[in-house]
Protein backbone atom coordinates (compact mmCIF):
# COMPACT_ATOMS: atom_id res chain seq x y z
CA UNK A 1 0.00 0.00 0.00
CA UNK A 2 1.30 3.41 -1.14
CA UNK A 3 0.07 5.27 2.11
CA UNK A 4 2.54 8.17 1.67
CA UNK A 5 0.91 9.32 -1.59
CA UNK A 6 -2.25 9.49 -0.44
CA UNK A 7 -1.39 11.79 1.91
CA UNK A 8 -0.28 14.14 -0.53
CA UNK A 9 -2.45 13.13 -4.02
CA UNK A 10 -5.82 11.86 -4.58
CA UNK A 11 -5.87 8.48 -6.25
CA UNK A 12 -6.45 8.15 -9.59
CA UNK A 13 -10.57 8.06 -10.84
CA UNK A 14 -10.63 3.93 -11.97
CA UNK A 15 -11.09 3.42 -15.26
CA UNK A 16 -13.92 0.74 -16.61
CA UNK A 17 -15.35 -0.28 -19.95
CA UNK A 18 -17.24 1.79 -22.21
CA UNK A 19 -19.01 -1.08 -23.01
CA UNK A 20 -20.89 -2.46 -25.72
CA UNK A 21 -23.08 0.88 -26.18
CA UNK A 22 -20.44 3.69 -25.89
CA UNK A 23 -22.52 5.25 -28.95
CA UNK A 24 -25.11 6.49 -26.97
CA UNK A 25 -23.24 8.79 -25.27
CA UNK A 26 -20.29 9.54 -27.85
CA UNK A 27 -22.26 9.05 -31.00
CA UNK A 28 -25.71 9.13 -30.36
CA UNK A 29 -26.32 9.02 -34.07
CA UNK A 30 -24.67 5.36 -34.71
CA UNK A 31 -26.99 4.18 -31.72
CA UNK A 32 -29.82 5.01 -33.88
CA UNK A 33 -31.68 8.55 -32.85
CA UNK A 34 -30.99 11.79 -32.99
CA UNK A 35 -30.45 13.98 -29.80
CA UNK A 36 -28.07 16.78 -29.79
CA UNK A 37 -27.89 19.78 -32.03
CA UNK A 38 -23.85 19.42 -33.13
CA UNK A 39 -22.44 16.27 -33.08
CA UNK A 40 -18.99 15.14 -32.67
CA UNK A 41 -17.68 13.02 -35.43
CA UNK A 42 -15.04 11.49 -37.84
CA UNK A 43 -14.34 14.60 -40.11
CA UNK A 44 -11.70 16.89 -38.95
CA UNK A 45 -11.10 20.37 -40.36
CA UNK A 46 -13.21 22.76 -42.99
CA UNK A 47 -12.74 22.99 -46.53
CA UNK A 48 -10.43 26.19 -45.82
CA UNK A 49 -7.90 23.96 -43.61
CA UNK A 50 -4.56 24.43 -45.22
CA UNK A 51 -3.29 20.74 -45.92
CA UNK A 52 -2.91 17.68 -47.32
CA UNK A 53 -6.36 15.58 -47.74
CA UNK A 54 -6.20 12.02 -46.61
CA UNK A 55 -8.35 9.94 -44.76
CA UNK A 56 -7.36 7.20 -41.94
CA UNK A 57 -9.36 3.92 -41.80
CA UNK A 58 -9.02 -0.12 -40.96
CA UNK A 59 -10.20 -2.37 -38.62
CA UNK A 60 -9.04 -3.41 -34.97
CA UNK A 61 -9.22 -7.15 -34.63
CA UNK A 62 -9.51 -9.26 -31.56
CA UNK A 63 -7.25 -12.38 -30.50
CA UNK A 64 -8.95 -14.74 -32.48
CA UNK A 65 -8.17 -11.83 -35.85
CA UNK A 66 -12.43 -11.02 -35.48
CA UNK A 67 -13.08 -7.48 -36.15
CA UNK A 68 -14.00 -5.48 -32.92
CA UNK A 69 -17.30 -4.27 -34.61
CA UNK A 70 -18.33 -2.38 -31.13
CA UNK A 71 -15.29 -0.13 -31.08
CA UNK A 72 -14.72 3.62 -30.77
CA UNK A 73 -11.85 5.21 -31.55
CA UNK A 74 -10.58 9.27 -31.16
CA UNK A 75 -8.10 10.44 -32.75
CA UNK A 76 -5.56 13.60 -31.74
CA UNK A 77 -3.10 15.29 -34.22
CA UNK A 78 -1.48 18.57 -35.40
CA UNK A 79 -2.50 20.66 -38.11
CA UNK A 80 -0.04 20.64 -41.33
CA UNK A 81 2.63 22.55 -39.52
CA UNK A 82 2.50 20.76 -36.60
CA UNK A 83 0.85 22.46 -34.53
CA UNK A 84 -2.24 21.48 -31.67
CA UNK A 85 -5.03 23.83 -31.08
CA UNK A 86 -4.06 24.13 -27.33
CA UNK A 87 -2.75 26.85 -25.23
CA UNK A 88 0.50 24.94 -24.76
CA UNK A 89 1.55 25.57 -28.46
CA UNK A 90 2.74 29.14 -28.81
CA UNK A 91 1.61 29.12 -32.39
CA UNK A 92 -1.85 27.59 -31.27
CA UNK A 93 -3.56 25.93 -34.46
CA UNK A 94 -7.48 26.76 -35.93
CA UNK A 95 -7.26 23.33 -36.47
CA UNK A 96 -8.70 21.26 -33.73
CA UNK A 97 -7.11 18.28 -34.51
CA UNK A 98 -9.73 15.97 -32.55
CA UNK A 99 -12.27 13.39 -34.19
CA UNK A 100 -14.16 10.17 -32.61
CA UNK A 101 -15.40 7.30 -35.21
CA UNK A 102 -17.22 3.51 -34.12
CA UNK A 103 -16.29 1.19 -36.29
CA UNK A 104 -19.09 0.39 -38.79
CA UNK A 105 -21.43 -2.52 -37.23
CA UNK A 106 -21.48 -4.72 -40.35
CA UNK A 107 -17.85 -4.49 -41.73
CA UNK A 108 -16.00 -3.54 -38.52
CA UNK A 109 -14.11 -0.48 -40.32
CA UNK A 110 -13.66 2.75 -38.89
CA UNK A 111 -12.65 5.91 -40.77
CA UNK A 112 -11.82 9.43 -40.18
CA UNK A 113 -11.65 12.31 -42.84
CA UNK A 114 -8.61 14.58 -42.24
CA UNK A 115 -5.47 16.43 -43.07
CA UNK A 116 -1.84 14.87 -43.07
CA UNK A 117 -0.04 16.43 -39.79
CA UNK A 118 3.33 18.29 -39.63
CA UNK A 119 6.28 17.18 -37.99
CA UNK A 120 5.80 18.32 -34.07
CA UNK A 121 8.56 18.94 -31.60
CA UNK A 122 9.37 16.31 -29.14
CA UNK A 123 11.68 16.03 -25.77
CA UNK A 124 15.29 17.79 -25.89
CA UNK A 125 14.70 20.03 -28.88
CA UNK A 126 13.96 16.80 -30.99
CA UNK A 127 11.41 16.38 -34.08
CA UNK A 128 8.84 14.15 -34.04
CA UNK A 129 7.81 12.24 -37.10
CA UNK A 130 4.27 13.14 -38.35
CA UNK A 131 1.91 11.06 -36.16
CA UNK A 132 -1.83 10.69 -34.94
CA UNK A 133 -2.67 9.78 -31.55
CA UNK A 134 -4.67 7.14 -31.24
CA UNK A 135 -7.34 5.91 -27.97
CA UNK A 136 -9.80 2.74 -28.18
CA UNK A 137 -12.96 1.90 -25.98
CA UNK A 138 -14.78 -1.03 -26.14
CA UNK A 139 -16.93 -3.35 -24.39
CA UNK A 140 -13.74 -5.64 -22.55
CA UNK A 141 -11.40 -3.01 -22.75
CA UNK A 142 -10.98 -1.86 -19.26
CA UNK A 143 -8.45 1.17 -19.62
CA UNK A 144 -8.39 2.90 -22.87
CA UNK A 145 -5.61 1.92 -24.77
CA UNK A 146 -3.52 4.55 -26.68
CA UNK A 147 -1.40 4.24 -29.69
CA UNK A 148 -0.37 5.89 -32.47
CA UNK A 149 -0.63 6.07 -36.10
CA UNK A 150 2.82 6.91 -38.50
CA UNK A 151 3.14 7.80 -42.47
CA UNK A 152 4.07 5.45 -44.70
CA UNK A 153 5.35 7.69 -46.80
CA UNK A 154 7.97 9.35 -43.92
CA UNK A 155 10.27 6.76 -43.56
CA UNK A 156 12.84 9.05 -42.72
CA UNK A 157 11.59 11.07 -40.08
CA UNK A 158 9.89 7.79 -39.00
CA UNK A 159 13.43 6.21 -38.61
CA UNK A 160 14.69 9.10 -36.67
CA UNK A 161 11.54 9.28 -34.63
CA UNK A 162 12.31 9.35 -30.74
CA UNK A 163 9.06 7.24 -29.66
CA UNK A 164 9.10 5.14 -32.52
CA UNK A 165 12.58 4.44 -31.81
CA UNK A 166 12.34 3.60 -28.25
CA UNK A 167 10.43 1.08 -29.07
CA UNK A 168 13.30 -1.77 -27.83
CA UNK A 169 11.42 -4.66 -30.40
CA UNK A 170 12.16 -3.47 -34.15
CA UNK A 171 10.31 -6.24 -34.78
CA UNK A 172 6.91 -4.54 -33.46
CA UNK A 173 7.48 -1.06 -35.07
CA UNK A 174 5.75 -1.73 -38.24
CA UNK A 175 2.23 -2.21 -36.43
CA UNK A 176 2.45 1.78 -35.49
CA UNK A 177 2.52 2.07 -39.90
CA UNK A 178 -0.32 3.36 -41.42
CA UNK A 179 0.06 2.56 -45.20
CA UNK A 180 -0.49 5.04 -48.00
CA UNK A 181 -2.87 4.06 -50.95
CA UNK A 182 -4.44 5.94 -53.51
CA UNK A 183 -8.36 5.01 -54.18
CA UNK A 184 -10.91 6.99 -56.46
CA UNK A 185 -8.71 10.35 -56.38
CA UNK A 186 -8.85 9.50 -52.44
CA UNK A 187 -5.16 9.20 -50.12
CA UNK A 188 -5.95 6.51 -47.75
CA UNK A 189 -3.72 5.16 -44.84
CA UNK A 190 -4.84 1.96 -44.17
CA UNK A 191 -4.18 1.25 -40.19
CA UNK A 192 -5.70 -1.87 -38.88
CA UNK A 193 -5.40 -2.21 -34.68
CA UNK A 194 -4.45 -5.62 -33.56
CA UNK A 195 -5.44 -5.58 -30.28
CA UNK A 196 -4.23 -9.09 -29.33
CA UNK A 197 -2.01 -11.19 -31.34
CA UNK A 198 -0.82 -14.72 -31.39
CA UNK A 199 2.73 -13.68 -32.63
CA UNK A 200 4.13 -10.90 -30.72
CA UNK A 201 5.50 -9.38 -33.15
CA UNK A 202 1.98 -8.57 -34.71
CA UNK A 203 0.44 -7.22 -32.05
CA UNK A 204 0.01 -3.36 -32.12
CA UNK A 205 2.23 -1.43 -30.09
CA UNK A 206 0.05 -0.03 -26.96
CA UNK A 207 1.75 2.86 -24.69
CA UNK A 208 1.44 3.93 -21.44
CA UNK A 209 0.89 7.50 -21.72
CA UNK B 1 6.77 24.03 -5.88
CA UNK B 2 5.78 25.67 -8.96
CA UNK B 3 3.95 23.50 -11.78
CA UNK B 4 4.37 23.83 -15.12
CA UNK B 5 0.96 24.22 -16.18
CA UNK B 6 1.32 22.40 -19.64
CA UNK B 7 3.80 20.70 -18.34
CA UNK B 8 3.96 16.49 -17.68
CA UNK B 9 1.66 14.33 -15.94
CA UNK B 10 2.66 12.30 -13.37
CA UNK B 11 2.40 8.44 -14.17
CA UNK B 12 -0.52 6.49 -14.13
CA UNK B 13 -0.24 4.26 -11.30
CA UNK B 14 -1.63 0.86 -12.96
CA UNK B 15 -3.13 -0.46 -9.40
CA UNK B 16 -5.63 2.13 -9.17
CA UNK B 17 -7.22 0.40 -12.47
CA UNK B 18 -8.38 -2.64 -13.59
CA UNK B 19 -5.65 -5.15 -15.51
CA UNK B 20 -6.50 -5.61 -19.48
CA UNK B 21 -7.26 -9.23 -19.01
CA UNK B 22 -9.27 -9.52 -16.24
CA UNK B 23 -10.87 -13.62 -17.06
CA UNK B 24 -13.89 -12.40 -14.93
CA UNK B 25 -14.99 -10.30 -17.47
CA UNK B 26 -15.29 -12.85 -20.03
CA UNK B 27 -15.09 -10.30 -23.32
CA UNK B 28 -11.69 -9.04 -22.09
CA UNK B 29 -9.92 -12.19 -22.35
CA UNK B 30 -9.99 -11.85 -26.59
CA UNK B 31 -9.68 -7.71 -25.96
CA UNK B 32 -6.61 -7.75 -24.11
CA UNK B 33 -3.07 -6.74 -25.30
CA UNK B 34 -0.03 -9.85 -24.23
CA UNK B 35 2.50 -7.52 -24.33
CA UNK B 36 3.30 -4.78 -21.97
CA UNK B 37 2.64 -1.11 -22.29
CA UNK B 38 5.51 0.54 -23.75
CA UNK B 39 5.64 3.53 -21.46
CA UNK B 40 7.29 6.50 -23.27
CA UNK B 41 8.04 10.01 -22.01
CA UNK B 42 5.58 12.34 -22.76
CA UNK B 43 5.27 15.02 -25.55
CA UNK B 44 3.16 17.81 -26.77
CA UNK B 45 1.15 15.01 -28.25
CA UNK B 46 0.39 13.69 -24.64
CA UNK B 47 0.10 17.09 -22.84
CA UNK B 48 -2.21 18.91 -24.72
CA UNK B 49 -5.54 17.68 -25.78
CA UNK B 50 -8.94 19.00 -27.82
CA UNK B 51 -10.92 21.91 -25.95
CA UNK B 52 -14.29 22.46 -26.06
CA UNK B 53 -16.47 25.97 -26.48
CA UNK B 54 -19.72 26.03 -24.41
CA UNK B 55 -21.88 27.06 -27.48
CA UNK B 56 -21.64 23.69 -28.74
CA UNK B 57 -23.41 22.51 -26.65
CA UNK B 58 -27.10 23.17 -26.69
CA UNK B 59 -29.25 24.51 -23.60
CA UNK B 60 -30.85 20.78 -22.79
CA UNK B 61 -27.93 18.77 -23.05
CA UNK B 62 -27.21 18.54 -19.28
CA UNK B 63 -30.87 17.38 -19.11
CA UNK B 64 -31.99 14.46 -19.53
CA UNK B 65 -35.40 14.40 -18.24
CA UNK B 66 -35.75 16.89 -21.17
CA UNK B 67 -33.97 16.77 -24.04
CA UNK B 68 -35.59 13.46 -25.74
CA UNK B 69 -39.10 14.12 -24.30
CA UNK B 70 -41.28 13.97 -26.98
CA UNK B 71 -45.36 13.96 -25.56
CA UNK B 72 -44.45 13.93 -21.92
CA UNK B 73 -41.39 13.37 -19.30
CA UNK B 74 -39.97 9.81 -19.12
CA UNK B 75 -40.85 7.30 -16.51
CA UNK B 76 -38.55 6.53 -13.04
CA UNK B 77 -36.59 8.34 -10.10
CA UNK B 78 -35.70 11.46 -10.99
CA UNK B 79 -32.48 12.65 -9.75
CA UNK B 80 -29.70 15.20 -9.76
CA UNK B 81 -25.96 14.00 -10.27
CA UNK B 82 -23.30 16.58 -9.59
CA UNK B 83 -19.29 16.71 -8.41
CA UNK B 84 -16.36 18.06 -9.08
CA UNK B 85 -13.84 16.93 -11.72
CA UNK B 86 -10.09 17.55 -9.90
CA UNK B 87 -6.53 16.40 -10.87
CA UNK B 88 -4.31 14.23 -8.44
CA UNK B 89 -3.00 17.28 -6.54
CA UNK B 90 -6.95 18.39 -5.91
CA UNK B 91 -6.55 21.27 -8.56
CA UNK B 92 -9.78 22.17 -10.66
CA UNK B 93 -9.97 20.64 -13.83
CA UNK B 94 -11.68 23.07 -15.89
CA UNK B 95 -13.54 23.63 -19.09
CA UNK B 96 -13.39 19.65 -19.31
CA UNK B 97 -16.29 17.88 -21.49
CA UNK B 98 -18.10 15.25 -19.73
CA UNK B 99 -20.46 13.65 -21.72
CA UNK B 100 -22.78 10.97 -19.73
CA UNK B 101 -24.69 7.70 -21.33
CA UNK B 102 -27.08 5.21 -19.34
CA UNK B 103 -29.59 2.83 -19.73
CA UNK B 104 -33.42 4.12 -18.61
CA UNK B 105 -35.44 3.19 -15.86
CA UNK B 106 -36.34 -0.07 -17.03
CA UNK B 107 -32.48 -1.19 -17.51
CA UNK B 108 -33.15 -0.58 -21.47
CA UNK B 109 -30.50 1.27 -23.66
CA UNK B 110 -31.47 3.49 -26.86
CA UNK B 111 -29.16 1.27 -29.05
CA UNK B 112 -29.65 -0.25 -32.13
CA UNK B 113 -27.81 -3.56 -30.44
CA UNK B 114 -29.77 -3.85 -26.86
CA UNK B 115 -32.31 -6.60 -27.71
CA UNK B 116 -33.00 -6.82 -23.87
CA UNK B 117 -37.32 -7.15 -23.07
CA UNK B 118 -37.13 -4.07 -21.10
CA UNK B 119 -39.17 -1.34 -22.90
CA UNK B 120 -37.87 1.76 -24.32
CA UNK B 121 -39.22 4.84 -22.93
CA UNK B 122 -40.43 7.19 -25.84
CA UNK B 123 -39.32 10.14 -23.48
CA UNK B 124 -35.82 8.94 -22.61
CA UNK B 125 -32.68 9.24 -24.70
CA UNK B 126 -30.02 8.32 -22.26
CA UNK B 127 -27.06 10.65 -22.61
CA UNK B 128 -26.18 14.23 -21.66
CA UNK B 129 -23.01 16.14 -21.53
CA UNK B 130 -21.63 19.00 -20.38
CA UNK B 131 -18.52 21.13 -19.63
CA UNK B 132 -16.78 21.98 -15.94
CA UNK B 133 -16.73 25.49 -14.68
CA UNK B 134 -14.28 27.85 -13.26
CA UNK B 135 -14.25 25.31 -9.70
CA UNK B 136 -14.27 21.73 -12.12
CA UNK B 137 -18.03 21.61 -11.27
CA UNK B 138 -20.34 19.81 -13.23
CA UNK B 139 -24.50 19.02 -12.43
CA UNK B 140 -26.76 17.31 -14.59
CA UNK B 141 -30.37 16.09 -14.11
CA UNK B 142 -31.50 12.43 -15.16
CA UNK B 143 -33.65 9.61 -14.20
CA UNK B 144 -31.93 6.83 -12.12
CA UNK B 145 -30.83 4.13 -14.76
CA UNK B 146 -32.62 0.36 -13.44
CA UNK B 147 -30.32 -2.76 -13.25
CA UNK B 148 -30.39 -5.28 -16.30
CA UNK B 149 -29.00 -9.02 -17.23
CA UNK B 150 -26.55 -9.18 -19.51
CA UNK B 151 -24.43 -12.29 -21.07
CA UNK B 152 -21.66 -13.02 -18.96
CA UNK B 153 -22.14 -15.91 -16.98
CA UNK B 154 -25.55 -17.15 -16.51
CA UNK B 155 -28.13 -14.92 -14.46
CA UNK B 156 -25.58 -11.54 -14.67
CA UNK B 157 -26.93 -8.23 -13.63
CA UNK B 158 -24.98 -5.05 -14.02
CA UNK B 159 -25.85 -2.52 -10.80
CA UNK B 160 -27.71 0.12 -12.03
CA UNK B 161 -24.73 2.40 -13.36
CA UNK B 162 -23.84 5.23 -15.41
CA UNK B 163 -21.19 5.82 -18.29
CA UNK B 164 -18.63 8.57 -17.68
CA UNK B 165 -16.65 10.09 -20.35
CA UNK B 166 -14.06 12.51 -19.47
CA UNK B 167 -11.93 14.52 -21.52
CA UNK B 168 -9.43 16.69 -19.48
CA UNK B 169 -6.68 19.28 -20.60
CA UNK B 170 -4.11 16.76 -21.60
CA UNK B 171 -4.51 13.19 -23.52
CA UNK B 172 -2.92 11.56 -20.93
CA UNK B 173 -6.14 12.43 -19.03
CA UNK B 174 -8.31 10.84 -21.16
CA UNK B 175 -10.67 8.91 -19.12
CA UNK B 176 -14.10 6.86 -19.41
CA UNK B 177 -15.08 4.62 -15.97
CA UNK B 178 -18.66 4.20 -14.70
CA UNK B 179 -20.99 5.39 -11.70
CA UNK B 180 -22.77 3.40 -9.05
CA UNK B 181 -25.52 3.93 -6.31
CA UNK B 182 -24.78 3.69 -2.85
CA UNK B 183 -26.34 0.95 -1.20
CA UNK B 184 -26.75 -1.37 -4.90
CA UNK B 185 -26.54 -4.78 -3.66
CA UNK B 186 -25.58 -5.31 -7.17
CA UNK B 187 -22.25 -3.56 -7.16
CA UNK B 188 -20.45 -6.64 -4.80
CA UNK B 189 -21.22 -9.43 -7.03
CA UNK B 190 -20.38 -7.80 -10.61
CA UNK B 191 -18.01 -9.10 -12.70
CA UNK B 192 -16.96 -5.23 -14.27
CA UNK B 193 -16.59 -3.77 -10.83
CA UNK B 194 -14.34 -6.84 -9.99
CA UNK B 195 -12.45 -6.14 -12.48
CA UNK B 196 -11.11 -2.77 -10.20
CA UNK B 197 -8.15 -4.46 -8.00
CA UNK B 198 -8.93 -2.54 -4.69
CA UNK B 199 -12.16 -1.91 -2.50
CA UNK B 200 -11.23 1.79 -1.87
CA UNK B 201 -11.03 2.12 -5.64
CA UNK B 202 -14.14 0.36 -5.78
CA UNK B 203 -15.87 2.89 -3.40
CA UNK B 204 -14.23 6.21 -5.45
CA UNK B 205 -16.79 4.96 -8.20
CA UNK B 206 -20.11 4.75 -5.93
CA UNK B 207 -21.96 8.05 -5.67
CA UNK B 208 -23.42 8.59 -2.58
CA UNK B 209 -26.70 10.62 -1.31
CA UNK B 210 -26.17 14.31 -0.87
CA UNK B 211 -29.36 14.84 1.08
CA UNK B 212 -28.33 18.39 1.66
CA UNK B 213 -28.76 18.98 -2.46
CA UNK B 214 -32.11 17.48 -2.59
CA UNK B 215 -34.61 19.16 -4.74
CA UNK B 216 -37.93 19.43 -2.53
CA UNK B 217 -41.16 17.37 -3.80
CA UNK B 218 -38.75 16.61 -6.79
CA UNK B 219 -35.62 15.18 -7.19
CA UNK B 220 -33.30 13.01 -4.73
CA UNK B 221 -29.57 14.29 -5.47
CA UNK B 222 -26.18 12.25 -5.88
CA UNK B 223 -22.16 13.56 -5.75
CA UNK B 224 -19.80 12.20 -7.99
CA UNK B 225 -16.58 13.44 -8.01
CA UNK B 226 -13.73 12.41 -11.07
CA UNK B 227 -10.17 12.70 -10.48
CA UNK B 228 -7.75 12.88 -13.65
CA UNK B 229 -4.37 12.67 -13.76
CA UNK B 230 -2.28 15.84 -12.28
CA UNK B 231 0.40 17.51 -14.01
CA UNK B 232 3.77 17.09 -12.24
CA UNK B 233 5.79 20.17 -10.32
CA UNK B 234 8.82 21.57 -11.47
CA UNK B 235 11.74 21.51 -9.14
CA UNK B 236 14.33 22.71 -11.24
CA UNK B 237 14.41 25.16 -14.61
CA UNK B 238 15.71 22.96 -17.73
Amino acid sequence: MSSVQQITRLPETASQTGGPYVHIGLAPQQAGFEIFERNFGNVLGAPQTPGERIVVEGRVLDGSGTPMRDVLIEIWQADADGHYAHPADPRSSAFRGWGRSGADFETGVYRFDTIKPGPVPGRGGRMQAPHIAFVLFARGINVGLHTRMYFSDEKVANDADPVLTSIEWEVRRHTLIGHREQRDGDIVYRFDIRVQAPDPAQETVFFDV
Amino acid sequence: MPTDPFGDFVQRDPSLHPPAYAPGYKTSVLRSPKNALISIQQTLTERTAPQFRADELGPLDADLIRNFAKDGMPIGERIVVHGFVKDEFGRPVRNALVEVWQANASGRYRHRKDQYIGALDPNFGGCGRMLTDADGHYAYRTIKPGPYPWRNRINEWRPSHIHYSICGDGWAQRLITQMYFEGDPLIATCPIVRTIPSDEQIRGLVALQDVANFIEMDSRCYRFDIVLRGRRATWFEH
